[in-house]
């Protein structure tokens, strides 16, 4: 009898559920009509007119928020724009979480729309999750500077481009076709499979080289999720399943140590070339020994201190983000915004065994 | 968990006053379960939040009310209905999953072209299957449930992986995206809260004030008196991780849409958040023990000390210590407190 | 226990050999070889299913490579087993890693003649350090190990990148890192990866141990019944101890083979690991809750899992499925544990009935 009766009441607990739900569902029909204004990028163009001449105000709150926080690659960026943000006498902080997931990420966002800061330079975890946290933080009153990982352009103001996604993806296949001599199997081994710059670079990468080297197969693409033991395991996988494997290119600096850690210990040391974006510091003994023979990578520490620079312009009023502006970075000299507010910090650098040792980071 | 339930002797000290007999309560003595036992949580949660909004500058403002309480929506949703499980003595691991499964699922689909009317029902109906096979599994096969939803915690990602992979959807219409973030008027208290209280009204009735709640109990306690009672603890079990895995996958739903983001990885290591707010709410996880109130001011507790944290830039490291250690000190208190009353218990099992 | 059992949840094979007959322990440990023998033919199903669609499988490099990854788990794995035999489990374990590995490498980078044995220690000692609160707050406290160390595994955590970041160094690469202590990666015993045979030693120590020293089939009579063990005079709780300082131990040396092997260090070492080595763990036969189960079928179970991860892709699955089939693997184990667990109870108890 109880039972019967617990049961049954139970299934109106469901039913309960299953009700709320659709509540929740028509809820949310009801309110499609509400809200919509508030989206969009109106805090860019809502101070449409740039004033070049305008000075950068000194107390300015710049805030720094990286993919995640312990990570060295961002950690020396965020260094950069601490330099950037001490000689413009603003005020720097470096806040993030310490997974990169793209909600912790919303949370910190929200937590610095709370602090009032004047700007925000973030590299995204996913270029639509934060979206709706950062148009609440532009309405709020911060401009937001993305470095790095982009996010949708109707998300914030300027995009610090490290280069050229063409002379990135351009440079890499360069370099693998001069180390593996031009014809033969080559596989890429990537961050995550959303990361926005690395489908970029990827997209273009196999349109070169298909144009440029036809006898260079890219066969394919594993992703080692910017976790280190993961692409370790994955360059492995890479090495078993293609036997006849000349060559990996990895777009990201975890990967590329990782991939050269595994190649030093093994077998295929010095046969299978391997280049990608690396930092001199985590690739040096591996250009010693001869696993590496050169990689690529923009300086960020650089990038860093122009996007501290962008986000000051876009508070003092230089500039808006529109394309055509122009504004002075310290000592990286004057900057253009192009179209889609996008501001390319230069061409890549290419390290290799003679220039690695004038590099320290 | 359900070997020690297995242990009639449990008296369950965790939380002396949450107790609730296996026998009929008269009125009360369920007055006092709503009350004291969820008191001290209670009381911690109201004097930190005076303590913050003074000390805390931003924090009480209704902007910051409002991210505060997107932040902990869906950790108090899923934290409802996971409250009645561990009440019987058991525990679901794989909410976090279902919420990465669901939404993978529903990015999939609209990404199929299913409109979102449809969509989301489907999901709902994969979450209860999916609460079903913890369910049976448990049920039915006798597993314990913790080993059962480890394994299901690694499945459902998995399989959250292998439906979206690491791709992303995020096309979702701009109104409903909005609709899960906006506010009621100027309050800034976020419209889910509405549809959200009232499944915690709803689950408190029957947690407290229905014969469903007190087998509930009784079950905790003692699954064999409960057996003895009349209790169908089988069925009763199985349709509470039905309910589960339906609540979980709403989450996912919700989840889904407050970020404008479909992602396999959506909600990973949410479970802890949400055990945390449970334990912390004075639920003993032994079961048999605990209310509702208790597991709200948990939640909240939780979230707002996060808050405050972060507005005074405290590093996430530390937020993660301090969650850590508060979990610690919320089941260790109680023990202690019960023994420096001399109520020692004796030959209780201790369970992972 | 068994006088509570009811018949709808009959507790898992918890009948330690110390409760019953001779016949009845000869017919548990049957058991137990019938189990692992169980993985290992799941084991070597996979690998000849894997050789079969790329004859590479079975190559010098890459059985080696398998050995490496798998060496880490196990030794997680046998410490775990310590634990949940005793109707503990320790979650901690993956940040016990991280925390253990950046220790090391920190010694390391500051004292680079360190001889690697001291690293090793320095290691354990961190671990144990770890398994030390664990045990003592569960102990003591008599809280569920759950909780404890769900609580643990975000405070170590934090502890470790609190560390890393408030160092002068986030990340401790291999260009940082001594010669000699990078060279155990590579080193090898006979064409036996030297990381493999620490591995192994583990888990043959922590066998012997478990099966021949008093105390250590007490862990199991603990596990079997924690009433009963108290009452019998064990002192459940300094063993109980004693059991996570071990683990924390064996994750602390997990931690300097993880240095070794991956030399790259940062505070996000070993994140997510728990949940695998409880995987490898039940996988293997270790009762969740307690009781039974061997350090051997742990072993085994870890390197199925680690054979896993290597031969999907081999087999021309998307790596996706890696977590889905641990899952499904976890669930088959425990399900086919109940099923021979109730054999054996009906076998037992109709022995008894006869013997009565």
């Amino acid at each position: 009898m109880t039972s019967f009766l617990s049961s049954r009441r139970l299934r109106g607990g469901l039913t309960g559920a299953a009700v709320a739900a659709l509540v929740l569902t028509t809820a949310a029909c009801g309110g499609t009509t509400r809200g919509e204004e508030e989206g969009g990028g109106s805090a860019g163009e809502a101070s449409a007119s740039a004033n070049p001449d305008a000075e950068i105000p000194s107390g300015l709150k710049i805030s720094f928020l990286p993919k995640q926080l312990n990570n060295p690659y961002f950690a020396i960026a965020d260094g950069g724009g601490e330099n950037a943000v001490e000689e413009i006498e603003g005020e720097f902080s470096e806040v993030g979480p310490s997974e990169a997931s793209a909600s912790s990420q919303v949370s910190y966002i929200n937590t610095l729309t709370q602090q009032g800061v004047d700007v925000i330079v973030t590299s995204a975890n996913d270029p639509n999750a934060i979206c709706s946290a950062l148009d609440q933080a532009r309405a709020g009153g911060a401009n937001v500077v993305t470095f790095d990982s982009d996010t949708d352009p109707a998300c914030r103001d300027l995009f610090i481009s490290q280069a050229t996604s063409e002379g990135i993806a351009q440079s890499q296949i360069d370099l693998m076709a001069e180390q593996m001599g031009g014809a033969g199997q080559v596989a890429i081994l990537s961050a995550t499979a959303n990361a926005t710059n690395q489908n970029a670079w990827i997209e273009i990468m196999e349109t070169y080289a298909a144009e440029k080297y036809p006898d260079m197969e890219i066969v394919a693409t594993v992703y080692g999720d910017d976790e280190d033991e993961k692409s370790f395991q994955e360059t492995q996988g890479l090495l078993q399943t293609y036997p006849e494997l000349k060559g990996i290119i990895s777009p990201t600096t975890v990967g590329i140590s990782a991939a050269a850690r595994y190649l030093s210990g093994s077998e295929y040391k010095g046969k299978v070339a391997l280049t990608g974006l690396g930092t001199p510091n985590q690739m040096r003994e591996f250009v010693k020994d001869g696993t590496v023979t050169a990689f690529a990578l923009w300086n960020p520490e650089e990038l860093g201190y122009l996007a501290a620079y962008a986000g000051a312009a876009l508070a003092a009023g230089q500039i808006t983000g529109a394309e055509g502006e122009t504004f002075e970075a310290g000592e990286l000299g004057e900057y253009t915004v192009e179209a889609d507010g996008v501001v390319v910090l230069g061409e890549p650098t290419v390290f290799n065994a003679d220039n690695i040792d004038d590099f320290d980071f | 968990m359900a070997l020690d339930s297995a242990h009639p002797a449990t008296p369950a000290p965790a939380t002396p006053a949450g107790q609730a007999p296996a026998e009929r309560p008269s009125p009360t003595s369920r007055l006092r379960l709503l009350g004291t036992g969820d008191g001290v949580i209670t009381l911690v949660l109201v004097v930190f939040l005076l303590v913050a909004s003074f000390a805390v500058e931003g924090f009480a403002s209704t902007r910051n009310t409002g991210f505060l309480l997107l932040d902990v929506v869906v950790i108090v949703l899923i934290a409802l209905p996971l409250t009645l499980v561990i009440v019987t003595g058991e525990i679901d691991l794989s909410v976090a999953s279902t919420v990465g499964l669901t939404s993978a699922v529903m990015g999939q689909l609209w990404f199929a072209g299913l409109p979102l009317e449809a969509i989301i029902p489907i999901c709902l109906l994969l979450g209860g299957v999916l609460g079903a096979v913890n369910g049976l599994l448990v049920t039915r096969l006798g597993l314990p449930s913790l080993a059962v939803t480890i394994g299901t915690l690694a499945l459902y990602r998995g399989l959250a992986f292998v439906v979206l992979g690491d791709r992303a959807v995020a096309d979702f219409p701009r109104s409903w995206t909005t609709w899960a973030l906006s506010g009621i008027g100027a309050t800034g208290i976020p419209v889910v809260v509405v549809p959200l209280l009232v499944l915690i009204v709803l689950t408190g009735v029957v947690l407290h004030a229905t014969p469903i709640g007190r087998s509930l109990y009784a079950m905790g306690n003692s699954e064999d008196a409960a057996r003895f009672a009349g209790i169908d603890v089988g069925r009763t079990k199985l349709w509470l991780f039905v309910v589960t895995g339906v609540v979980a996958a709403l989450g996912g739903v919700y989840w889904t849409l407050r970020y404008g983001s479909a992602r396999a990885d959506n909600a990973q290591g949410l479970e802890l958040q949400v055990i945390a707010a449970i334990l912390l709410g004075g639920v003993s996880i032994f079961g048999g023990s605990g209310g509702l109130v208790g597991v709200l001011a948990g939640a909240l507790l939780l979230g707002s000390l996060r808050n405050a944290l972060q507005l005074v830039n405290v590093p996430s490291d530390v937020l993660n210590i301090v969650t850590g250690a508060l979990l610690i000190v919320a089941v260790v208190t109680p023990q202690i407190a019960a023994r420096f009353r001399g109520r020692r218990p004796r030959g209780r099992p201790r369970t992972p | 226990m068994s006088s509570s059992t009811k018949a709808a949840a009959p507790a898992p094979v918890d009948v330690a050999p110390e409760h019953t007959g001779g016949r009845g322990a000869a017919l548990v440990q049957r058991l137990v070889v019938v189990r692992e023998l169980g993985i290992l033919a799941a084991l070597l199903l996979l690998i000849v299913a894997t050789v079969i669609a790329n004859p590479r499988f079975l190559s010098g490099q890459n059985l080696r490579d398998l050995l490496l990854s798998a060496s880490i788990l196990t030794v997680l794995a046998a410490g775990q087993t310590i634990v949940i035999v005793t109707r503990n489990v320790d979650l901690s374990v993956g940040s016990v890693l991280g925390l253990s590995a950046y220790a090391s490498g920190t010694l390391l980078v500051n004292a680079p003649g360190t001889p690697v044995v001291l690293v090793i220690l320095a290691g354990m000692a961190v671990g144990a350090a770890c398994g030390l609160l664990n045990g003592a707050i569960v102990a003591i406290a008599k809280v569920p190990s759950l909780v404890v160390t769900l609580g643990t595994l975000y405070a170590f955590r934090g502890l470790d990148s609190l560390w890393a970041s408030s160092s002068d160094r986030l990340q401790i690469n291999a260009a940082d890192l001594p010669t000699g202590f990078k060279s155990l990666a590579g080193a090898r015993l006979l064409g036996v990866p030297l990381l493999f045979l620490i591995a192994l030693a583990v888990v043959l120590l922590v066998g012997f141990y478990l099966r021949n020293y008093r105390s250590g089939r007490e862990l199991y009579g603990i596990g079997s019944d924690p009433a009963a063990a108290r009452l019998s005079g064990i002192p459940v709780g300094r063993r109980v101890l004693l059991a996570f300082v071990v683990n924390g131990a064996l994750a602390g040396l997990a931690g300097v083979l993880y240095a070794a092997r991956f030399q790259t260090l940062d505070a996000t070492a070993g994140t997510g690991q728990e949940l695998f080595v409880v995987a490898a763990a039940v996988v293997g036969g270790v009762a969740i809750f307690g009781g039974s189960g061997s350090v051997y079928g742990a072993a085994l179970g870890a390197l199925l899992l680690t054979t896993i991860g290597t031969s999907l892709p081999q087999l021309g699955l998307n790596p996706f499925w890696r977590d889905a089939a641990v899952g499904a693997l976890i669930l088959a184990a425990i399900a086919l544990d109940r099923a021979l667990s109730l054999r054996l109870a009906r076998r037992l108890r109709g022995r008894n009935l006869r013997g009565a």
